[in-house]
C-alpha cells in the first residue's frame, strides 16, 4: 500500500512538471566575479541582492544560478567565444564592452532588439540613460548589452613612499614624463630593491597592457592607436616613444618590476607589489580603488585612505597629449550581454533589465560605490571618485569601436612584451607590430607617419 | 583458402557499422574538415567567421615565409623549438637515462629495484596538472623548493621559469617521460636469459662490455619502439602549456602549444587549420616509420 501511494505521488510530480513547463525555468549569469576575489563586490551584489530579488518577483518557477569564474579576462572572453560560437553557454554574460564589435562581426552577438522584442524597446529604464553610457556596449547603433559603468585611468600613488623620500605627496603631480622618471629613480634610489613605477605590459596582462600601460604613455604623445580616418597607426614617433618609455623603466633602469610583465599572473604581482610598498606609482583604471584594494579584498592596502592618493597621467611634455592636452586617460565600460542562443531569451532580458533597475544599481552602490549609468541612480559618497570623475572624464577618449581591434590590441601587448623582455629594440619591435597589423587589417587600412 | 569466422559476413559488417559510424562522424569528417578550413580565413571572431573567403595555399605560405619563418614566435621557430625539445627531452633524455636506469637496475637488490620501479611509475601515472603544479611549486622563483634548496647550499636562487624555460621543460618532459622507457627497457633485459650474462661474468667482461656486446644488440628493436613511441608523444605533448604557457616571449612554445595559440587565442582557424595539416603530416611519417619497423620485426629481420 505504501508503496503504491508513493508511486502516485511520483507520478503525480512527473505528470505537474510535465504538464506545466513553462513555469520552469533556469537562468545562469556567469561574470569574472568571485565571493572574496577577483570583483568580489560585483558577486556578492548578484548573489545577495540580484538573484534573490528577482526569483522573489518571478516566483518559484525561475532557478537562477551564478557561475564565478575566476580565471583571467582573456580566458573568459575565449571560453565565451567558444561557448556561443557552439550554442552553449550562460545566458547573461559579464563582457568588455571592447569586445562587441568582433563578437557582432562574427556572428556571436544579437542585438537586444532583436532577442527580446518589445520588451526592449519599452524599456523604462533607456530614459535614464545616456547616449554615451548606451555606447559602451553598442556597435553601429545597437545596443547588445548593458554596462555597469565607464572608468577613467590615473596614477596610483603611495603617499607613505613619497614621503620617505622627501618627496611631498599632496602636491605631487608629475608635468611631463621626464618629471614621472625623476619621481621613480628618487624612490628607487632610496630603497634599491623597490620597483617605484608600474606601467603594464606584456602578454599575459592582456587588455589590461592595451588599456592601462600602452594607451596611457601613447596619448601622451599626441597619438592613439589609429588616426582619425581609423587607419591604424604601425610606425610613428609616437610608438617608438612609447616602447623607450617601457625600454627605460624595465630594461635600462630597472624601475619597474620586469619579471612581473612576463609571468603568467604578473598583474596580480603588481598588485602585490603596490600592497607591499614595493610600487610607489601604478597606472590603473579606477577599478583598482574600487575593487582590488576594497577593504576585503586580497590586495587591500592598510590604512587606504591615509597611505593612497592619486596623480594625473602627464603627456610626454606638457601641451604635446592628445588634443593638445596636459594630461591624458582612457576610458573603457564593461558590463552584461544576453548569450543570442539562450533558451529564455525574454527572460534574460528581463533578468538584465531587472539587474539595471533603480533598486538593482542603488543596492549596488552598497557593495561597490561607482558612477552608475542610470542618472536616477544617487552618485555615492565618495569623494575619490567625484575628484577622478571631474578632472578626467572631460579628458578622456575611447579605443576604437571597430572588430579588428581586439586583434591588433594582442599585437600590441606583443610589441611591449619584447621590448620590455630585452628581446627587441623599440625599433625592431615596432617594425614587427608593422607586419602583423598589415596581415591583420590590410595595408589599405593602415597608415605609416615615419 | 578459406578463413575462419564466427559471423557471416553481412552480420559482421552489421556490427562493426555503429563504430564504424562514430570513427567516421568523429575521426575521419573532422580529418578533413580541417584540411578544408587550413584553404580559408575562417576566424571565430570578426567578419571572416560568418563569412571567410578562400584563400588558397595562403596560410601555408605565411607559415614557410623566408622572412619570418626563423622569428621567434612563428612557425619555424616554434619547430626549430620543438625538434630540439624532442631530442634533448625524449631522446637524450627519456631514453638514455631509461636505458641508464635499466641497465643499472639489472644488477641492484630486487627490494631497491621494486623501489625504483614504484616511485618511477609514480611519475608516470600521475595526472599532468597536478605535476605541472608541483614543478611549478618546484621551480618558483620567490618560495620554490629548488631555490631553498640552492640557498641552504649556498648557491645564489635561480629565476627558472624566466631565465631558462626551456631547459625547465626540457627536465620537465625527462622527468616525466623516463619512468616509460626504464619499464620497457627494464623489461626487455628481464628478458634475455641469464646464461649470456654468467658467461661474460665467466670470461671477467665489464658491465659496460656486457651492455654493448650482449645486452643492448639484444635488445635493438625495443630501443626503436620506444624511440618511435617517445618521440611522437614529445613531438605533441602539450603539458609544458601548464609550466610557462609557451613564455616568456614565445620561448617555450613548441608546435602544440603554437597551435593552441593560433587557433584558440587568436582566433585564427584558418592559420590554425594550416599548422594542424602539417603536424598532422609530420605525425604520418613518424608513423609510417613505425609500421615499417614493426613489420620489419614481425617478420623476424630486426628483433
Amino acid at each position: 500500500m505504501r508503496i503504491h501511494l508513493h508511486a502516485f505521488w511520483l507520478s503525480l510530480a512527473a505528470a505537474t512538471t510535465f504538464a506545466s513547463p513553462t513555469i520552469s525555468a533556469d537562468l545562469s549569469i556567469t561574470c569574472r566575479c568571485v565571493e572574496g576575489g577577483v570583483n568580489s563586490e560585483l558577486a556578492a551584489w548578484v548573489k545577495k541582492s540580484v538573484i534573490p530579488g528577482f526569483t522573489k518577483m518571478k516566483g518559484d518557477g525561475v532557478k537562477v544560478t551564478l557561475t564565478e569564474f575566476a580565471g583571467s579576462d582573456e580566458q573568459l572572453t575565449q571560453q565565451l567565444a567558444l561557448d556561443f560560437s557552439t550554442g552553449a553557454g550562460p545566458d547573461v554574460a559579464g563582457f568588455d564592452g571592447f569586445l562587441i564589435p568582433s563578437f557582432v562581426e562574427g556572428g556571436l552577438l544579437k542585438p537586444l532588439d532583436e532577442l527580446a522584442g518589445d520588451a526592449v524597446t519599452k524599456w523604462d529604464g533607456w530614459s535614464h540613460i545616456t547616449e554615451g553610457s548606451k555606447a559602451l556596449m553598442s556597435y553601429q547603433g545597437k545596443a547588445y548589452g548593458l554596462s555597469l559603468g565607464t572608468d577613467v585611468r590615473v596614477i596610483f600613488v603611495r603617499a607613505d613612499l613619497l614621503k620617505e623620500a622627501g618627496i611631498d605627496p599632496a602636491s605631487w603631480q608629475p608635468k611631463s614624463w621626464a618629471d614621472l622618471l625623476d619621481t621613480a629613480r628618487k624612490l628607487k634610489a632610496k630603497k634599491p630593491d623597490s620597483f617605484p613605477l608600474q606601467i603594464n605590459a606584456g602578454v599575459p596582462m592582456g587588455e589590461a597592457t592595451t588599456m592601462q600601460g600602452y594607451w596611457m604613455a601613447l596619448l601622451g604623445t599626441g597619438e592613439e592607436v589609429t588616426d582619425d580616418k581609423g587607419r591604424y597607426i604601425v610606425s610613428s614617433q609616437g610608438i617608438l616613444d612609447t616602447l623607450n618609455l617601457y625600454k627605460t623603466v624595465y630594461v635600462d633602469e630597472k624601475l619597474g618590476d620586469q619579471r612581473a610583465q612576463l609571468l603568467g599572473d604578473g598583474r596580480n604581482r603588481t598588485f602585490a607589489n603596490f600592497r607591499d610598498g614595493k610600487t610607489a606609482l601604478l597606472l590603473e583604471s579606477d577599478w583598482f580603488y574600487r575593487s582590488v584594494t576594497a577593504s576585503d579584498s586580497e590586495f587591500a592596502v592598510e590604512n587606504r585612505d591615509e597611505v593612497m592618493t592619486w596623480a594625473k597621467m602627464p603627456a610626454k611634455e606638457p601641451g604635446k597629449g592628445i588634443r593638445g592636452q596636459d594630461f591624458v586617460t582612457i576610458s573603457g565600460g564593461t558590463g552584461f550581454v544576453l548569450n543570442p542562443n539562450s533558451d529564455e531569451k525574454e527572460l534574460a532580458w528581463e533578468l538584465l533589465a531587472f539587474m539595471n533597475s533603480k533598486e538593482q544599481l542603488a543596492e549596488f552602490q552598497k557593495y561597490e560605490p561607482r558612477i552608475r549609468i542610470r542618472d536616477d541612480v544617487e552618485i555615492a559618497e565618495a569623494p575619490f571618485l567625484a575628484e577622478t570623475s571631474q578632472a578626467l572624464l572631460p579628458l578622456t577618449t575611447a579605443r576604437p569601436n571597430d572588430a579588428k581591434y581586439n586583434a591588433v590590441s594582442a599585437e600590441v601587448q606583443r610589441m611591449t612584451e619584447a621590448v620590455v623582455s630585452g628581446e627587441l629594440s623599440p625599433e625592431q619591435a615596432m617594425s614587427r607590430y608593422r607586419e602583423a597589423v598589415i596581415r591583420i587589417v590590410g595595408e589599405e587600412n593602415t597608415v605609416s607617419l615615419l | 583458402m578459406k578463413s575462419f569466422s564466427l559471423l557471416s559476413r553481412g552480420t559482421g559488417v552489421a556490427f562493426l557499422a555503429p563504430a564504424g559510424l562514430l570513427i567516421g562522424a568523429f575521426v575521419i569528417a573532422p580529418f578533413f574538415w580541417v584540411i578544408f578550413v587550413s584553404f580559408t580565413n575562417r576566424s571565430l571572431l570578426g567578419r571572416t567567421a560568418v563569412d571567410p573567403d578562400f584563400v588558397g595555399l595562403a596560410n601555408y605560405f605565411s607559415l614557410f615565409d623566408a622572412a619570418t619563418f626563423f622569428t621567434r614566435g612563428e612557425f619555424g621557430s616554434s619547430l626549430i623549438l620543438t625538434i630540439e625539445f624532442v631530442l634533448l627531452s625524449a631522446v637524450v633524455g627519456q631514453a638514455a637515462l631509461g636505458m641508464l636506469l635499466a641497465w643499472l637496475l639489472q644488477s641492484v637488490p630486487k627490494s631497491l629495484k621494486h623501489l625504483t620501479e614504484t616511485v618511477a611509475i609514480g611519475a608516470w601515472i600521475l595526472p599532468e596538472v597536478v605535476i605541472a603544479f608541483a614543478w611549478f611549486a618546484f621551480l618558483d622563483y620567490e618560495n620554490g623548493t629548488l631555490n631553498m634548496i640552492m640557498e641552504a647550499l649556498g648557491f645564489p636562487p635561480g629565476d627558472w621559469l624566466l631565465s631558462f624555460p626551456f631547459w625547465a621543460i626540457v627536465v620537465f618532459n625527462t622527468w616525466r617521460g623516463t619512468a616509460f622507457s626504464m619499464m620497457l627497457f627494464n623489461s626487455a633485459f628481464s628478458s634475455i636469459p641469464p646464461s649470456y650474462f654468467q658467461a661474460a661474468d665467466v670470461a671477467g667482461a665489464s658491465s659496460w662490455q656486457k651492455f654493448r656486446d650482449i645486452g643492448l644488440p639484444l635488445i635493438r628493436g625495443h630501443v626503436v619502439t620506444d624511440l618511435i613511441l617517445i618521440t611522437m608523444w614529445s613531438f605533441n605533448v602539450f603539458t609544458p602549456f601548464l609550466l610557462t604557457s609557451g613564455g616568456p616571449s614565445y620561448r617555450t612554445e613548441i608546435l602544440p602549444i603554437y597551435t593552441y595559440r593560433i587557433a584558440f587565442r587568436d582566433f585564427d582557424f584558418g592559420k590554425g587549420a594550416a599548422v594542424g595539416v602539417v603536424v598532422m603530416l609530420i605525425n604520418l611519417v613518424f608513423a609510417l616509420f613505425y609500421l615499417w619497423v614493426m613489420r620489419r620485426r614481425a617478420k623476424g629481420v630486426a628483433a
